[in-house]
């Protein structure tokens, strides 16, 4: 459907587009309706984000806050992946968790934050703890759906041809689900950034995107607002696409398991 | 992303053809296998809290936070909370729907819209929406205006990408078709592709909900409305009243709860059922 020609042109009205609210922002920024501090020009932004990227402090920021989500993240993993993949298997161990999943899952890891501040105080593991929190049902969610929905055609055809436990697991049944697993995996990056931030800035410690955000409002330093968020929104991305993307191509698609046209 | 049925096993156990009393017997251990965590964690929660290795203050007994919930609720404190944080989800998810749908049709529609539209979406979503808040609350204050523009904010995106998506996998064919059988434009818009698109609205209207749902408690926190569930449980926190903490979370679980019951799955089901497909 996108021809050359069209998606040039595309490109180009994107560009427009682009330029244009740049300048509708300029122009509203100039032209004193709302006090410079709040609605800095973006010369200014763009100043100050080259600022705090030279001085190190946006680099640091963003490191403090990637070791969050990460770790955080990683524990999730660590606990939800293999608690879905025992969920999907093993009855019993679905009938204890399920229950208890489907009542935790739909409170907002962020409602958490005050009770986690006070057990835990302010800081690193409090932050930690909540994108675990935001991180582990999406995983075991979708790991023991994944499990449950591998066709038990393929099942029956590796027991048929002497597949046993092991091999059943990691040649049959892993692959099997990986598609909703990798699925998990994504939703949870996603709530895991948005508690990360979220969390940062209600659970203030020194450093970190979401915290350097709520810091900035104290001091109307709309700037520096406006240049972390790019900041984040360009991490954020960046996992979605090239992270996620790349596990995507890397396993699944390669295996065959969605078509490739849908990316 | 939605839940799945929780108790689905249980259901099909007690299958319509089983005699009565067999039916009875196997819902009622299906209640027993539900009730049992539920009872586990409790029992370890309050064995933890008699042991007494955290102050009672912050680790309090069930029986307080169930204490602080009826004391609570009888008061109308609580349901005062739980109605205007509704009312909040309601009112900036309903400004979401209305400007998401548009916005979404309008760019599945027109390619000029969707050249418009689509780099400032793209831009804007992948930005966690909570990131905004301190942005909208130089802008616009503290309350509740702040906090409903950027629960309709946030809801927006997910509602207007699916809304676009729907609106271009609408096959070409059914409007080919209906163009060839002379429908207008008024026609075609309301007979062939608002029904095509509706499954993946339907789709992105859910999701909107939920992550306006997932960042408001946050919100309350930030943007200091009077009232609201959020608000509760960040103002006990300074009185170290971990009771009313908990019992706060609980309603925002139910809630939670009832929006994934009613509402989420209540969905699903409509447009699955109605259009013989599932979406997402």
């Amino acid at each position: 459907m996108s021809a050359p020609g069209q998606r040039m042109r595309s490109f180009r009205r994107a560009a427009v587009t682009l330029t244009v609210a740049a300048l509708l922002y300029e122009a509203f920024a100039r032209s004193g309706l709302f006090a410079q501090a709040l609605a800095p020009t973006l010369p200014t932004v763009g100043r100050t984000l080259a600022t705090m990227l030279l001085d190190g402090t946006m680099p640091r920021h963003a490191a403090a806050t990637l070791y969050r989500v990460l770790l955080g993240f990683g524990l999730a993993a660590a606990v939800g992946l293999p608690l879905g993949i025992l969920m999907g298997r093993f009855r019993p161990v679905e009938h204890f968790f399920l229950p208890l999943i489907s009542v935790l899952m739909p409170i907002p890891s962020l409602a958490w934050v005050p009770v986690f501040i006070l057990w835990f105080g302010l800081g690193n593991t409090a932050t930690v703890l909540i994108v675990f929190y935001a991180a582990t049902f999406p995983m075991t969610f979708n790991t023991w759906t994944g499990v449950r929905a591998v066709n038990p055609l393929w099942l029956r055809a590796a027991g048929a041809m002497g597949a046993e436990g092991r091999a059943l697991f990691w040649k049959v049944i892993l692959p099997g689900a990986s598609p909703l697993i990798i699925t998990g995996l994504r939703q949870a990056f996603v709530r895991a950034w948005i508690a990360v931030v979220g969390g940062e800035m209600i659970a203030a410690s020194a450093w970190g995107l979401g915290w350097v955000i709520f810091d900035a409002k104290e001091f109307l330093n709309t700037d520096v607002i406006l240049a972390s968020l790019a900041v984040i929104g360009i991490i954020g991305f960046a996992f979605e696409r090239l992270v996620f993307g790349a596990a995507e191509r890397g396993t699944v698609q390669r295996w065959g398991m969605v078509r490739t046209a849908k990316g | 992303m939605s839940g799945d049925v929780p108790f689905q096993a249980g259901a099909a156990t007690a299958s319509p053809g089983m005699p009565q009393a067999v039916r009875a017997g196997a819902r009622w251990r299906v209640a027993a296998r539900t009730a049992l965590p539920f009872l586990v964690v409790g029992g370890l929660w309050e064995f933890v809290a008699r042991l007494g290795i955290f102050p009672p203050r912050l680790f309090p007994r069930l029986e307080e936070v169930a204490a602080a919930f009826i004391r609570l609720s009888a008061a109308g404190i609580l349901p005062h909370h739980a109605v205007e944080t509704v009312a909040r989800l309601l009112g900036g998810f309903a400004l979401a729907a209305v400007v998401g749908v548009a916005v979404g049709i309008a760019m599945g529609r027109s390619r000029r819209a969707e050249d418009v539209f689509l780099p400032l979406v793209s831009i804007g979503a992948p930005i966690p929406g909570l990131a905004y808040a301190p942005l909208f609350m130089l802008w616009f204050g503290l309350g509740n205006l702040p906090a409903i523009l950027l629960v309709g904010f946030v809801s927006a995106f997910p509602i207007i990408l699916n809304s676009w998506t729907g609106v271009k996998t609408v096959k070409e064919i059914w409007v080919r078709a209906a163009q060839a059988m002379g429908a207008e434009d008024r026609q075609l818009f309301r007979r062939v592709i608002l029904p095509g698109a509706l499954p993946y609205i339907l789709t992105g209207l859910r999701i909107g909900l939920s992550q306006a749902w997932r960042i408001l408690v946050a919100v309350e926190m930030l943007t200091a409305v009077p009232w609201g569930l959020g608000w509760l449980i960040f103002g006990a926190r300074e009185f170290l009243n971990t009771d009313v903490m908990l019992a706060g979370i609980a309603v925002i679980g139910a809630i939670g709860l009832a929006l994934e019951k009613l509402v989420f799955q209540r969905l699903e089901e409509f447009t699955v059922v109605r259009w013989g497909m599932l979406t997402s």
